[in-house]
């Protein structure tokens, strides 16, 4: 039930936002993460973005797993 | 980046399971606390592909599973109730009660509408100006701050017509109640994701503290959960017990700020009753006095009578961790996804449900 799924933000007005889901577009609440930007992957849950996805941490994450991958072939 | 596809990918899956199997010597049994997990671990065969020394059981992180018959019967009892709308999540449709279900009433002419989200709710409010909404609240930290959100925007809109019933749980009082109980006995706890998100990974630090267990918050990729089993590993074997998060893209320390104003600006902590558990001291919430006219058990007058348990039903057992599905009589029998007797088969996350879906070879 915690599901959350990841959208781009395309636009806001006022508290809320058209956000794209996995192609489809939806309109969705920015109450819980008024900071949220235009360009921004948010996490969506019930219609609330409930957190501002971190692109930088992401990335490391995958930068250690590939590192993980790469010892494990050796 | 589209925070999906990457951490799906099958060589950084492999370079995983190698390293865990590599690192893990000392037997452990693993609990993931989420339903959003199990389902994970079940679709991905996550079981099937960790070595022996791990055994991984599931806890009782579905809300739908864990809402007791008393409450249940309540959102019942109001559905009955001429000029009232119930708007709710979907797989609280079909969860049997103790007398009947959502489902029922509404064959016999009840208006139960299933919404998306709180906002489909205030619009029916909005859109039904001579009836009530009543919204079933359920759901943990994730949820609750979007149900608060609602509650704020109908006060700020002067909605005068929405109601919530509020059977909200919090997770860490209900996993120190298990750890407490002393039934299961645990060595790492995978902990909830998007929990997580909202309250951060500091909730946690008393179950590393307290009692000696490794926590570490995981997302819902497969990636993500191997990962988490691996850091869970190293800090066995390295024996330590510490709060890490491997969700760092969608988790920070200190959680979502805003949300938890949000949410402490119009709930207080209360004793609520939990499936299987029973009551736990301040693992649910309740609307402070100043939103009180949102509340739906104060607002209509109703009896939903006494509660029942069917004969038979081990979802508590399950719901601690104590039995699996395959433990229980009804399970495939009596008790299908079409026909469910108890609510971990109704639930898509629940663990009846999971091992139902996904066959029977995952004993692991």
């Amino acid at each position: 039930m915690c599901l959350a799924i990841p959208a781009l933000i395309k636009f806001i007005e006022d508290k809320e936002a058209e956000a794209e889901i996995g192609g489809i577009t939806r309109r969705i609440s920015l109450w819980l993460t008024p900071e949220a930007k235009v360009g921004d992957y948010v996490l969506v849950h019930t219609g609330y973005a409930i957190n501002i996805l971190d692109e930088e941490e992401a990335e490391e994450t995958l930068r250690l797993l590939q590192e993980i991958a790469e010892l494990a072939e050796e | 980046m589209k925070f999906i596809t990457e951490f799906r990918r099958s060589e950084l899956a492999e370079g995983l399971i190698s390293q865990i199997h590599r690192k893990s010597k000392t037997q452990a049994r693993f609990m993931e606390f989420c339903g959003g997990h199990t389902v994970t671990i079940f679709r991905y065969g996550i079981r099937q592909v960790l070595p022996k020394t791990i055994e991984m059981v599931s806890g009782p992180g579905c809300p739908i599973c864990v809402t007791a018959n008393a409450d249940l019967d309540k959102a019942i009892a109001l559905a009955q109730i001429p000029d009232v709308i119930i708007a709710t999540f979907g797989d609280m449709v079909k969860v049997p009660g103790s007398y009947s279900s959502l489902q029922e009433v509404k064959a016999d002419g009840a208006d139960v509408r299933m919404v998306y989200s709180t906002m489909d709710a205030l619009n029916l409010a909005e859109e039904n100006p001579a009836k009530s909404v009543v919204f079933l609240g359920i759901g943990f930290e994730t949820t609750a701050p979007t149900i608060a959100a609602s509650i704020l925007q109908a006060e700020e809109e002067g909605v005068r017509n929405y109601y919530v019933l509020s059977m909200h749980k919090l997770c860490p009082p209900v996993i120190r109640a298990i750890l407490d109980s002393g039934e299961v006995k645990l060595h790492g706890l995978i902990c909830p994701g998007h929990v997580s998100t909202i309250i951060g990974s500091h909730p946690w630090e008393f179950i590393a503290r307290d009692y000696g267990i490794p926590c570490v918050v995981s997302g819902f990729e497969p990636i993500d959960i191997l990962q988490c089993v691996d850091m869970l590993v190293a800090q066995i074997e390295n024996g330590e017990s510490k709060v890490e998060i491997a969700y760092r893209r969608g988790v920070q320390p200190e959680g979502n700020q805003q949300a938890l104003k949000l949410m402490e600006q119009v709930f207080e902590p209360c004793p609520a009753q939990w499936r299987g558990i029973g009551e736990v001291p301040d693992s649910g919430l309740k609307l402070k006095k100043e939103y009180q006219h949102f509340d739906a058990e104060l607002a209509f007058d109703f009896d939903p009578g006494p509660p029942y348990e069917p004969m038979g039903c081990i979802c508590g057992d399950i719901l601690r961790g104590v039995k699996t599905p395959l433990d229980c009589s009804l399970f495939g029998k009596a008790c299908t996804p079409e026909y469910p007797v108890g609510p971990c088969m109704v639930s898509s996350e629940g663990s009846c449900s999971a091992y139902y879906l996904y066959g029977e070879s995952f004993e692991g």
